[in-house]
């Protein structure tokens, strides 16, 4: 795991498919790559447009980099609609491209202690993070999820790791992630960094507790993309101090406290 | 083949240019292919202010296109010019300025500023973008309402070529051609977006903020390619044909009815180089074709 924003190691190309596994029983994936020269952050994301596509579905897919192994590189999916039930169907040999590495990824230094909130398909940047993080004692994870915990390929992480898991079934599972979630954020306040993924309303309350709290906190976005490279001013978020900014270019990482959650 | 066109003053090196709005300000796009390659660049449209744009969401997908409500955000023409156009190959690719005002006034202000620029080629006047509240389109809709613009634009533009970019959303684009093109226009572009909606039965909301968003894509081509083929048969002017090119063989059926180059949008979207790779595949498909030079195919569209 390099610390790297190199926009000169960006390309695209047509790449290939080695392998896609299966994972649990509810449509996520891992799709492995092969993959170009390229340094990363985590954090950072590619595009991926299968060749059969031709002009439908018209756009590419965002997904995080979640790790790179010796299988290549390694995307972690959940099936939500068309574009991924499709890349769920690519079979080894299979064309895609590929354009990366994008955005600015999570910046942190390796001796900093870290807390890692991800809910559901967030956990996919942390993977990497976390297998290749020189000290993962100084790592903590507090994972929310909806589906089985089997889908997510947690066993892969590092064992000195502090992991907390919790499923939220109904109304107060939330409640009590919630709790969970503030008194982490409380406890961590002042201590080091907080890096957070998952769905918008999970970092819209991580926001606010880091406010609250005082936490220096980085929230990873997932708003809809287009181009991935800032061309298309399709991806904005509102921010306090620049208005609207491209989430593929300006982040997907942004500081909590920079973001103007809209309605 | 030589691939290169004319078109007016403007001397390009193939017939592939990039469409405003679709291309950033070119700079995004200089780790994925050589500006110089392309034969003109056209740039996201400007305003005289910067403008924040419209809420999100403001993209999304349709079948073989999307629907977006950008609302022209953009970093206004000052810093464009001087934070973008010195970094662009003006020297060897044409850098064509797409501006936008909500007054004639505003489009008069522009030209005049783009018009002292030497990195500037040529300005491309969007009077059609369906997307914002004020001015915009209805300079787009109406004939007299369009020649005034063009006027106002001719005027401050000083020697710099103007270029017309015309709505789909009329019911006869050929009237705005004319009005434009006796009005004093350099050439004609079209099409931009066409007025569209999507809904999403679930939250029962629209998807976009801003209800409606302009359609562009593979899905508008047949749309585009017969607006361009009735305008190049009723003006005299340069067409620049655009709206759904997504291939060489698309880019040649833009110039078979009559256009002179066209403008690659959406496509790009597809994959970054995609623009760039079209030149050579439009050589070898022309070269494929026998074609001796351009002027044996262009509008030569049997009946
Ligand atoms: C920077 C970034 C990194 C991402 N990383 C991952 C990842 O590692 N793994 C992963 O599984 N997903 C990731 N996503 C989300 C992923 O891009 C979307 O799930 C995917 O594009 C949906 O495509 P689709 O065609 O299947 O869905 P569509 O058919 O387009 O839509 C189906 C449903 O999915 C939802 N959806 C569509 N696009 C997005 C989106 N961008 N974010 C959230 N929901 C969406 C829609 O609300 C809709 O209800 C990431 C998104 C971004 C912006
Ligand atoms: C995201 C987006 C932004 C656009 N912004 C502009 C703009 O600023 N000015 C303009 O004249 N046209 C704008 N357009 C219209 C395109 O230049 C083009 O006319 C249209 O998309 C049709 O071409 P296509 O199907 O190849 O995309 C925009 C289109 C898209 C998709
Ligand atoms: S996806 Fe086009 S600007 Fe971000």
């Amino acid at each position: 795991m390099k610390q790297l924003n190199n926009h000169e190691s960006r390309t695209c190309v047509r790449t290939m498919v080695r392998m896609v596994t299966p994972a649990g029983s509810d449509g996520f994936i891992s799709l492995y790559l092969d993959l170009p020269e390229w340094d990363y952050t985590p954090g950072q994301f590619v595009m991926i447009r299968p060749e059969n596509w031709d002009n439908d579905p018209v756009w590419p897919r965002p997904f995080s980099i979640c790790e790179v192994n010796r299988n290549g590189l390694r995307l972690f999916i959940q099936v939500v609609g068309r574009g991924t039930r499709l890349i769920s169907r690519l079979t080894p040999g299979s064309r895609v491209d590929l354009w990366g590495p994008l955005g600015n990824g999570f910046k942190f230094d390796p001796d900093d202690r870290l807390l890692i909130l991800a809910g559901g398909m967030g956990i996919a940047p942390f993977i990497g993070l976390c297998k290749n993080h020189p000290h993962p004692e100084k790592v903590s994870l507090l994972f929310g999820h909806r589906v089985g915990i089997e889908c997510y390929p947690l066993d892969e992480l590092p064992q000195g790791m502090d992991k907390q898991y919790a499923r939220q079934e109904g109304q107060s599972d939330l409640v009590l992630f919630q709790e969970m979630l503030e008194k982490r954020i409380q406890e961590f306040s002042g201590l080091g960094r907080i890096l957070a993924c998952g769905p918008t309303p999970l970092l819209r309350v991580v926001s606010s507790l880091s406010l609250k709290y005082k936490a220096e906190t980085y929230v990873s976005l997932e708003n809809k993309m287009a181009c991935g490279v800032g061309a298309c001013l399709g991806c904005v978020a509102r921010t306090s101090d620049q208005g609207y900014v491209q989430t593929c270019t300006h982040g997907p990482v942004f500081r909590a406290d920079r973001i103007v959650w809209e309605v | 083949m030589d691939i290169s066109v004319k078109l007016g003053m403007l001397k390009l090196k193939n017939p592939i240019m990039t469409a405003s709005g679709t291309f950033g300000y070119g700079l995004e796009f200089k780790p994925y292919g050589r500006l110089e390659d392309l034969g003109a660049v056209v740039v996201k449209g400007l305003s005289l202010e910067p403008r924040q744009g419209n809420p999100m969401p403001r993209i999304v997908e349709t079948p073989c296109g999307m629907l977006n409500a950008i609302g022209l955000q953009n970093i206004g023409v000052e810093a464009f010019l001087k934070e973008k156009l010195g970094l662009l190959p003006w020297k060897t690719t044409p850098v064509i300025v797409n501006l936008y005002g909500q007054t004639r006034e505003d489009f008069a202000r522009l030209a005049d500023i783009l018009s002292r620029e030497q990195g500037v080629a040529a300005l491309e006047v969007n009077i059609s973008c369906p997307n914002v509240r004020e001015g915009g389109i209805q300079f787009g809709q109406d004939p007299v309402q369009a020649a005034r613009v063009t006027e106002v634009v001719k005027k401050s533009a000083g020697s710099k070529p103007v270029i017309i970019k015309l709505s789909p959303n009329v019911s006869d684009v050929t009237v705005i051609a004319r009005a434009v093109e006796s009005a004093g226009a350099d050439a004609i572009s079209l099409i931009n977006t066409l007025g569209g909606m999507a809904v999403d039965i679930y939250t029962r909301k629209p998807c976009l903020a801003n209800k409606f968003g302009g359609l562009s894509g593979p899905a508008i081509k047949p749309v585009a390619l017969k607006m361009v083929h009735e305008v190049c048969k009723k003006v005299s002017l340069p067409v620049i044909g655009l709206g759904g090119i997504s291939s060489a063989r698309d880019v040649l059926e833009f110039i078979l009815v009559g256009a002179s180059a066209v403008q690659v949008g959406t496509a790009t979207f597809t994959r970054p180089d995609r623009v760039f790779s079209l030149v050579s595949e439009v050589e070898k498909l022309a070269m494929e074709l026998g074609l001796d030079s351009w002027n044996d195919f262009q509008g030569t569209l049997k009946n």
